[in-house]
Order: C-alpha cells, then sequence, then structure tokens
C-alpha cells in the first residue's frame, strides 16, 4: 500500500509539471497535405519555427493528399475537434473561403493578433487568389506553383526547333520533333492547364459573377469557342503523332518526358526540383504556350498550390500563435528557403528580391519561370477563379477529356457535357452557401 | 419437451449487448445518418442546412455518371464473381484430386488469400505499368493495342483481372472444404456407376457443392460491389472517362473528395436498398433450389 502511495504521488507530481509546461508554450496543429520531399521541408520549418521562439510549439501533420486534407478538416471541424491552420487546395478554394464562420479571414488575423500586417507585402498574382472583392486576404499563400513548358535541349536541338511560344509556333516545329523519333508534346493536368490556365492565358472568362470572386458562381463558360478550338487541335495533334496522352494521372504524363519519349512536357513550376532529380538529359523551362490568333499577346497565368487557413473557434493564446506562425511563414529567409528547395514560387516581394540579390536565379533561370510568368500583365479574367464543387467538375472534366482523346466523343458533345454537368453542380453548390 | 430456461431473466439480454452496441454504433447509427443526410442539401461544414426532400435523388439518377457507374458496377460484379468462383472450383477439384504433393498445392494456391486489395491493386499497377510492366508487355507482345490509360475496355480488364486473382484463393479454401466433406462412399458409388469423369462432375460434385457454392456466391457478390474499392482506388480511380468507377468510388469520390455530402449519402442509400433486394432475392430465389 505504502508502495501504491508512493507511486501516486510521483505519478501526480509529474502530471502537474507536464500540464505547466504545457501552460507555457501554446501548441498549435497545423494539417498539411506535403508527402515525401515536400513534407521534409514542411517540418524543417515548423522545427526553425519553434527554434525560434519559446511561446508557441507547433505541429505539423500529413494528413495525405489535398482532397484527403479537406476532408479531414472538415470533419474534424463538424466533429468540434478542428486544427488550428489547414492547408487548402486551390479547387477547395471556394468550399473553405464560403464557408463563413468556420475560417478566421488571414487579413483580419494578422491584423488583430499579429504586428506590422500589410497585404501589399504579397504579390498581387498570389494573394488575390485567396482574397475576398475587396483584396483582403482571407486565406495565407503558401506553396504557390503555375503552369510552364519544360523541353529537352538535347531534342529540340536535334529537330532545329526553338522552344514555342505560340501554339502557332508549336504547330510548325511538332512535324520536325516527330521527324527527330520524338513525341512533341504531353501535359500532366488538362484541367488545370489546358482548361483554367487556358482562360487566364487569353484572358477569357471562366464562369458568371466574376470567376466566382464577386458572388457565388452558377454558370460555367468552358463551352466557348476558344476551348473547342483548342481542343480541336490537340485532338488533331495526337492523331497525327504530335502530342501524347497517357490518361489523367500527374506522374503517368511526366514519365514519357523523363524517358526522353516526349520532347517537351507542361507541368508545374514546381516539378523543377523533382526532374532536376529524375532526368538524365538537360532541359531547360520558358513559359505556357497562347494562341496568338485568341489572345494578341501574353496574358499572365495563375496559381495552383494550396494556402494555409485558420479555423475559427480557438483562443486567444492559440490565435496569436497562428499570427506569429503566419509573420515567420512570410520572412523572406523562410519564404526563400521554401521556394529553393521546393520549387515553388515566392509570395512576397521581398522573398523575391532576397532570392534575387542572392543571385540564385543566376545559376538556377530557369526557377524564375513561374514568377515572371505570373507577375505578367493581366486582363479582368486573369486573377483566379473561385467555383463550388470544383472538385466534381474538374472530375467531369477529366472523364470528357478523356472521352475526346479515345475518339469516343466529339469536341462539341464533350464540352456540351461539361457545361451542363458543372452547371448543376455549381447550382447545387449555390443552394448549399446561401 | 422441456424448454431450457435462465435462471436470471436479465442475462440473456446481458450476453447478447454486446453484439447489439456493435451493430448499433457500426451498422444502424451510421445507416439511419446516411438516410437523414440524403434528405439534406447542407454546405460541407454543416453551417447551413436544408431539408429538400428527394432532390437529391433526382440529382443523383440524372446524372449522366451515375449510370455509367451503374452499368459497370454490374457488369465488373458478374465478371469478377462469375471468373473468381469458376477459376477456384476448377483449382480445387484439380487439387482434391492431386495425391502427391497436395499440401504444397494447397499453400500455393491459398496465399494470396493474405493480400488486401488495396495491395493487389498496387501490384497490378506495376505489372500494368506502361513500357516496364511484364503484363503490360506481355499485351503488346500478343499484338493488343493495350492502352488502359486512355481506353475503358482495357482499364476495365486489368481492375476485373486484379480483382478476381485476389479472389479466387479465398473461394478456393471454402471450394476444397466442400469437397471434402463429400463422403466417400458417395464418390465411389459414382466412380462405378459412371465413367466419365464430366458427367461425374456436372451429376454428383457439383450439386453437393452447391450449398458451398451459395454461401461463396453471396460473399462474392459483397466482395465484388465494396471491398474492390481498394483496386479501384489504387489502379484507375474510376478513369478512363469514368468508365471504371464502381457505386461504391462513387460514393467515395462524391462524398470523400468532392465533400457533397447529402448526394453521396443518397447514392449510399440507393446501393443499401439494392443489396439488400439481391441478398433478400438470392435468399428466396437460389437457396430454395439448393439441398443441404
Amino acid at each position: 500500500m505504502f508502495e501504491f502511495r508512493k507511486v501516486a504521488v510521483a505519478a501526480a507530481a509529474a502530471f502537474a509539471m507536464s500540464t505547466a509546461s504545457a501552460q507555457a508554450a501554446t501548441e498549435i496543429t497545423w494539417w498539411h497535405a506535403m508527402g515525401g520531399a515536400l513534407g521534409e521541408t514542411v517540418n524543417a520549418i515548423a522545427k526553425d519555427f519553434n527554434a525560434s521562439q519559446s511561446d508557441v510549439v507547433l505541429t505539423p501533420v500529413y494528413k495525405g493528399g489535398y482532397e484527403e486534407t479537406m476532408t479531414a478538416g472538415i470533419a474534424a471541424f463538424r466533429a468540434g475537434n478542428a486544427p488550428n491552420i489547414i492547408q487548402i487546395f486551390d479547387a477547395g478554394a471556394a468550399t473553405i473561403i464560403n464557408a463563413k464562420g468556420a475560417i478566421y479571414p488571414v487579413a483580419d488575423l494578422l491584423s488583430k493578433y499579429g504586428v506590422n500586417f500589410n497585404g501589399d507585402d504579397y504579390i498581387e498574382g498570389i494573394r488575390n487568389f485567396y482574397a475576398d472583392s475587396s483584396g483582403d486576404m482571407i486565406g495565407m499563400p503558401f506553396n504557390s506553383s503555375t503552369p510552364v513548358l519544360y523541353y529537352n535541349k538535347a531534342a529540340l536541338e536535334k529537330a532545329g526547333v526553338t522552344p514555342p511560344k505560340t501554339w502557332e509556333e508549336f504547330e510548325a516545329s511538332a512535324p520536325k520533333l516527330k521527324a527527330a523519333g520524338y513525341i512533341a508534346l504531353a501535359q500532366s493536368h488538362t484541367p488545370w492547364i489546358f482548361s483554367e490556365n487556358f482562360h487566364s492565358r487569353h484572358n477569357i472568362p471562366l464562369s458568371d459573377a466574376d470567376n466566382g470572386f464577386d458572388g457565388v458562381a452558377t454558370s460555367i463558360n468552358y463551352n466557348n469557342e476558344h476551348m473547342r478550338y483548342h481542343f480541336t487541335n490537340v485532338k488533331e495533334w495526337l492523331d497525327a503523332g504530335y502530342y501524347g496522352y497517357f490518361g489523367t494521372k500527374w506522374a503517368d504524363n511526366q514519365k514519357p518526358f523523363v524517358d526522353e519519349e516526349v520532347a517537351m512536357w507542361l507541368g508545374s513550376s514546381a516539378s523543377f526540383g523533382g526532374l532536376k532529380k529524375s532526368a538524365k538529359f538537360k532541359f531547360g523551362t520558358t513559359h505556357l504556350p497562347y494562341w496568338d490568333k485568341i489572345a494578341g499577346r501574353e496574358y499572365n497565368t495563375f496559381i495552383g498550390g494550396a494556402a494555409l487557413f485558420a479555423f475559427s473557434g480557438k483562443t486567444d493564446a492559440e490565435y496569436t500563435a497562428t499570427a506569429q506562425f503566419f509573420q515567420f511563414l512570410s520572412k523572406p529567409e523562410t519564404n526563400f528557403f521554401w521556394h529553393r528547395e521546393t520549387g515553388y514560387v515566392p509570395i512576397t516581394s521581398a522573398s523575391y528580391d532576397r532570392a534575387k540579390s542572392k543571385g540564385y536565379y543566376n545559376d538556377n533561370p530557369d526557377a524564375e519561370v513561374g514568377i515572371i510568368q505570373l507577375s505578367q500583365p493581366g486582363g479582368d479574367n486573369t486573377k483566379g477563379y473561385r467555383l463550388g464543387y470544383y472538385v466534381q467538375i474538374r472530375e467531369v472534366m477529366q472523364r470528357e477529356y478523356d472521352k475526346i482523346f479515345s475518339g469516343a466523343s466529339s469536341v462539341e458533345d464533350a464540352f456540351k457535357a461539361i457545361e451542363e454537368d458543372s452547371n448543376k453542380l455549381l447550382q447545387r453548390f449555390a443552394r448549399t452557401v446561401n | 419437451m422441456k424448454r431450457q430456461q435462465f435462471q436470471h431473466p436479465y442475462l440473456p439480454y446481458l450476453l447478447v449487448l454486446p453484439q447489439i452496441v456493435i451493430i448499433g454504433i457500426f451498422f444502424v447509427w451510421p445507416a439511419a445518418q446516411a438516410i437523414y443526410q440524403s434528405f439534406v442539401l447542407e454546405d460541407p461544414f454543416g453551417l447551413s442546412s436544408e431539408f429538400v426532400w428527394f432532390e437529391n435523388y433526382v440529382a443523383v439518377v440524372t446524372d449522366r455518371q451515375y449510370v455509367v457507374s451503374v452499368v459497370f458496377t454490374l457488369v465488373f460484379s458478374t465478371l469478377v464473381t462469375f471468373f473468381s468462383m469458376a477459376i477456384a472450383m476448377l483449382l480445387a477439384v484439380k487439387a482434391d484430386a492431386v495425391i502427391k504433393g497436395a499440401s504444397a498445392y494447397k499453400v500455393l494456391l491459398t496465399w494470396v488469400y493474405a493480400i488486401a486489395p488495396a495491395v493487389a491493386g498496387i501490384i497490378g499497377t506495376f505489372l500494368f505499368t506502361r513500357n516496364i510492366g511484364p503484363l503490360y508487355n506481355l499485351m503488346i507482345g500478343a499484338g493488343w493495342e493495350f492502352n488502359p490509360q486512355v481506353k475503358v475496355f482495357d482499364a476495365a480488364f486489368t481492375v476485373v483481372l486484379v480483382s478476381v486473382w485476389k479472389q479466387v484463393s479465398v473461394n478456393f479454401i471454402y471450394f476444397l472444404a466442400g469437397l471434402q466433406s463429400i463422403p466417400n462412399y458417395v464418390r465411389e458409388a459414382a466412380r462405378i456407376d459412371c465413367r466419365s469423369g464430366f458427367r461425374r462432375f456436372w451429376t454428383i460434385t457439383f450439386p453437393l457443392l452447391a450449398p458451398t457454392g451459395f454461401f461463396v456466391l453471396v460473399v462474392n457478390i459483397t466482395y465484388a460491389f465494396f471491398e474492390t474499392f481498394g483496386v479501384i482506388d489504387t489502379m484507375t480511380r474510376g478513369s478512363p472517362a469514368g468508365g471504371t468507377s464502381t457505386l461504391v468510388y462513387k460514393v467515395y469520390q462524391d462524398g470523400f473528395l468532392g465533400a457533397d455530402l447529402g448526394g453521396s449519402s443518397a447514392q449510399s442509400v440507393i446501393l443499401m436498398i439494392f443489396v439488400l433486394g439481391l441478398t433478400v432475392f438470392q435468399f428466396r430465389f437460389i437457396e430454395r433450389k439448393i439441398h443441404y
């Protein structure tokens, strides 16, 4: 009995000490979708943040892919157990931004709990994607990338062509690449590159309500003459052997480029780091081509990737801790580290300047292509998009594009189906948030 | 006859309580939630919801992809059930007849049982990888313009093949056990009366195997409908063109990836009713024809 009492006292003392230390530092959690090497970089940032101060302990938790992370966050919120910070991807932006009351807008959070917050520090093309119609940031930009063209230098040299600036130029050089033994082009995400960014690149509206920024959109604009024109051409390129379509998976379309079967590949500016490791040949990076006859000039593309959001319903101490972390994340040192390690673009002008002043782009000109393309002059429709049930809409697009490329459906029928199904989804979503 | 009675009137209830609690928590409660959700249109975060009667159901059945999923699920389930049962029965009959090294055959035919559907799917993905996978190269070598990334038929072929492969061993165990329970004197009598092994199988062995077969059929239909999720998710994710998306996979896509709880719940209620109907049908009409 005496022994037992001694143990109990010791346990109670240990418990008291552990709660005392927990009171000293605020613990916050961050759910993210960064696996593999990206996840290690996230952990490194969290470790640096924890080491940089003693008030906050941040725990990053990997929750699977983008969709799974969002669903886990939704389920946790419904159960009253939400993390402090969650990473939500571009296609989920409408879902989380329209959940008023679930999210503490970042601009408000930082001005109330942070110090020296100025939204204009963040690069315009990046911050607007996750901002409200008056430009106030709701999400904190984190991993932002944009579609760019990678080309196999030796392959282009062999064919005697230069990387195409426009699709017109591509049409001229594709037969030469084919003659040199290559499929001229492949790309990894038809909805993102050939649909969403196609509209930005040519300054075409993507939906009503200012691409969903000015209210909840209910009508999609994918079924337009420019899209049909583009896909009619892509199908012709496919049939002529100039274009390779390897299904809907990202890696399946990247692999033929790495294997030197395909000469040029459209991927993400953040694919750069991975390609440097996997490709056994010299490759270059340049801007996403555009149709001169449609746009007349280059418009900026917009970002893909994800942003961080702060869940509401937390204590003041936790909000302060979250604001502190967001501030740490935006520091030029942290942000440049993230940019250099992953290939995602810098989110503030100060971080971009730091990368330039460090001479990073002199040694790695390819790493700057994404941020230059994002900073090109824009138009009315190049800010981004915010559309409800967009995960399903992308699924509809993938399905119909598969049909176009397998020859099961005509371009006209496929886009009619995309329009009908997307509008049904948008209208359904609009009813859930109004 | 004297009925057995418990001394204490509450004891039997206490004894079945754990079972009732488990069914309540893991089946009745989620099913009730799904039925409730299927009548409600709600934002993903549950901040506002509206009772909409059958609107979610109408949206589901008028969705063109849903019709594709229904057709694929029926074809897929039929093929998986038929082939995994037929191959398993053939292997079981042959393994049962082997005298030398019988246990080696049995172990080799059984051990795939330990593989989870998701792992089977990953193995399948490796085997069918473009330019590298041995099965991919076999198909190409045979002159088939095999392209599961773009062609629906080819993709469906790969998921059926992997799903069947994974299930054959389970069925094999049951059929083998069923064969071994057929009394030896029946077999001997049959051997005396009939010289044709083929006829002996269809007139003696097959009917005596029917009770096992019925059980395996029920298990396999459930497998094809629900458990093949892991194979689909790791191999095709319902692509190309939504052509390999089973009903369960679509519930997952719309609910868990797309955050449309109302539509996804309506789909699972429809699926629940369908499988319930199928089970009733099996027990009322097929089981009657079986003699135990």
